[in-house]
């Protein structure tokens, strides 16, 4: 039977083409148990891969291929750990790397989706992720029990060793790699219980956390090719105006100049870019601001101006129903106490701390890019698009971001440095945009207000509720074949009913309210809008969640009762949302103001109590905050955390300081001078409860963001008696009512 | 023509003097880990340190060096990750994207150099850089980590 482990083996070598028998003998001479030296591997070829996810090298060292791009969210580590966990591989010896996205299209989609947003990055892929994984471990398993002629049941597997129970002997995943990757992948597979996870669940430091210390780390803006030009980036600074002219040879003196040259519009007619390529950006950026250019056409929009559409749809006739059921008028009629709040969410910069850029190198037959992208094969379509050739004569190399927060899902800035290189065939150029045109250029957060309604019975409860939302859909401008009938349910984030849309089922709302009604009145801008992190769920859950702090006051009730008494069907919101008002002291005595927020989306129960103080002149400080998040399953603790405190970073930048405003059909924040972030010094304490109640898998990049906000602001009131409803809160007066 | 003392290693480039010491450092030096982010010195990705003290070099001219200042840039903060403020990112895994850590990393060694001990209000006038990631709970853990390992 040793003797048909050794033929198949050579079977392999032969059909693999490797260097023949003295390999087969090498390996089939390997000593089946306790080798007592480690042999030297060099002269060996590398082993083929066991299956799409997993490479095994003669070391043991595993490669696991990740399709999901790394931005700092940590999916990198998380999606090796589930790897790891159902192959029982060494978790000592574990690397990632990215296939392609052109690699997956010749191999018809095995990673299958490259998109990485939506939290999606462990929930979304966990399950074929681990099916790949297992699979790829029963093969390792039925290669060593081939080799010794024992049935693979009587194999097991740990830490990267096989171990044949009734002789005790024992092989390495690294030695059985090659013949696994000759057998055909198991018909089925069965994944590991939750309860049997040894790698899932563990705090692992990160995998990619050395060359971010070092300088080592190599980002998109960083890449270097031989012969490689730089290029400057001026696009049309107003809404919709093209290029009517520029004079090249005003630059074209200058320093390090090779060309000045028009890039056309991505998404309609005419040029509408400016770019010069030189041989460093520096160089190129200064003779793009002193060439000489005039647009024409535009918008001439405003976002004071556009104050008054937002309002008309407060209490237009007509909106879009989201969710709603009961009696409202009867509520309303009947109500011994009606409140009314209007709050607004202004246009925002995702603001990734790298700028947007990419690396093309076209020639006739090809056209390479390398980029920092949320969306592989979208960057793989732009490069296509762009480059006039066909998808399979395109690559594309993914680095990892430097932020990404949804902005690097839009391919607009590949498109743009496609068109770019295509004007100096065989030269690599590495498009960079500046900070300025980072900021004007963005795919914003969209703008919205909501007035929301509300009465109350004698006793305090909560009867009915009315919220409008009017404004801007994010679906409407970049993906309008999602609109159904006209709805962009997508707008209702956090407050939809079940049922409504089977890829909205994880931002349902978990209140259980007798009479209501959400619905939208679209009132879109001339601004294109973007999914930025959190998406839609960051302001509904200022509307939501601040305006039951103002019921429950009206009321006179406790917030945190007021808010359990509508939760009674949602046991995983009221366990978040307890264990924030415990864990903080929720009620005590000692004179601290506190805030509450508890929301569902992105499939996790995510809540925060926020204490601030402000001072005699306003002055605001975010004290402490206590989080809780339910995801579920909780694939590495220590990254959740980072991503809780984290949220609370974007999610402050934003309520204090985050806005974009149009004067002229132009954005007028174009660096962090006029559109900042939080720093250190305001930043809170942050206490994080992961409690994974288990079953399910909800996501943790983003749904904390939207308990950010209204936690602070709820908390400010309990400080101030000041209900602040005008966001960002920059420039308010936040001294006691 | 300029010549600097970078890392310990003395080069000459050749570059026109109001050229930011950023870009200098990025694109004729080749040292890509200090890094663009504003150009306006308000986000700090591009912190480097001259003369020990941390400097923002996207809007430091190189015609304003003498030759004589050694710079450091976060390749040359020591040889082998082993600065305690390196080491202390590594133990509490700082870096989310990682992109502003650079720049971070040489604020907080800049500022210890002047400052071995900081308080937290010492922290929060020094430390002022940006990190969209939003890291910057873990960076002050990471600053009292590293004054307990320098």
């Amino acid at each position: 039977m040793a003797d048909t482990g050794f033929l198949s083996r050579r079977g392999f070598i032969v059909g693999t083409g490797a260097t023949g028998l003295t390999i087969g003998i090498l390996a089939s001479c390997a000593p089946a148990a306790n080798e007592p030296e480690e042999p030297d591997y060099s002269d060996l070829a590398p082993n083929d891969e066991v299956n799409a996810w997993v490479h095994i090298d003669h070391d043991d060292t595993v490669t696991v291929r990740i399709a999901r791009s790394e931005m700092g969210q940590g999916t990198l580590t998380g999606l090796a750990q589930l790897v790891a966990d159902e192959l029982d591989c060494d978790w000592s010896k574990v690397k990632t790397e990215y296939p392609t996205p052109g690699e997956n299209l010749a191999r018809e989609r095995v990673w299958r989706d490259y998109a990485t947003g939506g939290s999606q990055g462990i929930r979304g892929s966990q399950d074929y992720v681990r099916e790949g994984a297992a699979a790829a471990k029963a093969m390792l398993i039925e290669a060593a029990a081939n080799e010794w002629g024992v049935p693979a049941s009587e194999c097991t597997s740990e830490n990267s060793v096989i171990t044949h129970g009734p002789s005790g002997q024992t092989t390495t995943y690294g030695k059985v790699a090659g013949a696994a990757s000759q057998l055909a992948p198991p018909l089925e597979v069965t994944v590991k219980d939750p309860a049997d996870w040894k790698i899932i669940g563990e705090a692992k430091q990160r995998l990619d956390t050395a060359d971010k210390l070092t300088g080592a780390q190599v980002y998109g803006a960083d890449v270097q090719l031989d012969g490689m030009l730089n290029a400057a980036v001026k696009q049309a600074p107003k809404i919709g105006a093209t290029l009517k002219s520029f004079d090249a040879a005003a630059v074209e003196g200058m320093p390090g100049v090779a060309k000045v040259v028009s890039v056309r519009n991505t998404f309609g007619e005419g040029d509408i870019a400016v770019a010069v390529i030189a041989d460093t950006w520096w160089h190129a950026n200064k003779a793009l601001e002193a060439l000489p250019v005039e647009w024409e056409g535009g918008v001439e929009f405003s976002t004071t101006e556009f104050e008054a559409e937002l309002d008309n749809g407060l209490t237009a006739e007509e909106a879009f129903v989201g969710n709603g059921g009961g009696d409202l008028d009867g509520a309303f009629s009947g109500a011994a106490q009606m409140v009314e709040a209007t709050y607004n969410m202004p246009l925002q910069n995702h603001a990734c701390m790298e700028p947007m850029n990419t690396t093309a190198l076209y020639t006739d037959e090809r056209c390479e890019i390398w980029c920092p992208t949320q969306n592989g094969e979208a960057a793989l379509g732009a490069v296509a698009e762009a480059s006039g050739l066909p998808i399979e004569q395109c690559e594309v190399y993914k680095l990892h971001l430097g932020g990404g927060f949804g902005r690097r899902a839009m391919p607009d800035y590949v498109h743009q440095a496609v068109l770019i290189a295509k004007e100096m065939p065989g030269t690599p150029v590495k498009m960079l945009w500046s900070r300025e045109e980072s900021m004007m250029h963005g795919f914003f957060h969209p703008t919205t207000k909501a007035r929301v309604r509300g009465s109350l019975d004698a006793d305090g409860n909560l009867t009915g509720m009315h919220m409008r939302i009017s404004g801007q859909s994010i679906l409407a401008a970049l993906i309008p074949q999602a609109l159904q009938d006209g709805v962009d349910y997508a707008t209702f984030q956090g407050l939809l009913p079940a049922g409504v849309d089977p890829r909205l089922e994880d931002q349902v709302l978990k209140y259980s309210f007798d009479n209501f009604l959400i619905d939208h009145a679209m009132r879109n801008p001339p601004v294109r809008p973007g999914f930025w992190r959190g998406v839609n769920l960051n302001q509904n859950a200022i509307y939501l969640e601040c305006f039951m702090d103002e019921m429950a006051h009206a009321a006179g009730r406790d917030p945190l009762e007021f808010r359990l008494a509508h939760l009674g069907d949602s046991p995983k919101a009221a366990a978040v949302l307890q264990a924030v008002a415990d864990g903080s002291g929720w009620g005590s005595d000692d004179g601290k103001a506190r805030g509450l927020c508890v929301m569902y989306g992105f499939g996790s129960y995510v809540a925060a109590c926020a204490e601030v103080t402000v001072d005699d002149d306003g002055v605001l400080s975010i004290d402490r905050i206590v989080a809780a998040t339910d995801p579920g399953h909780a694939v590495n603790p220590q990254q959740i955390e980072a991503q809780v405190e984290g949220s609370f970073v974007y999610g402050l930048s934003a309520m204090l300081y985050g806005e974009i405003t149009y004067e002229g059909g132009e954005v007028q924040e174009r660096n962090f001078d006029t559109y900042n972030s939080l720093r250190i010094a305001d930043m809170p304490e942050v206490e994080t409860i992961i409690m994974p109640s288990g079953g399910f898998w909800g996501g943790v990049g983003e749904p904390t963001i939207a308990v950010a906000a209204p936690a602070v602001l709820n908390a400010i009131y309990a400080a101030t008696g000041k209900r602040i409803r005008q966001l960002p809160i920059k420039d308010q007066d936040l001294r006691n009512a | 023509m300029a010549t600097l003392k970078i890392n310990g290693e003395t080069v000459t480039v050749d570059v026109e003097d109001d050229t930011p010491l950023l870009w200098v450092i990025r694109e004729q030096v080749g040292l890509t880990g200090t890094k663009y982010g504003c150009g306006i010195a308000q986000c700090g990705t591009c912190t480097i340190h001259i003369d020990g003290s941390p400097v923002r070099s996207c809007v430091y001219p190189v015609g304003a060096l003498s030759g004589d200042e050694e710079i450091t840039t976060i390749e040359g903060l020591s040889e082998d990750a082993s600065h305690p403020v390196q080491q202390a990112w590594a133990e509490l895994d700082i870096p989310q994207c990682g992109y502003c850590q650079p720049g971070m990393i040489m604020a907080v060694s800049g500022m210890l150099n002047d400052n071995p001990n900081p308080s937290d209000e010492d922290i929060d006038a020094e430390i002022t850089n940006i990190c969209r990631c939003g890291t910057l709970a873990r960076v002050r853990k990471g600053i009292k980590l590293a004054v307990e390992k320098a």
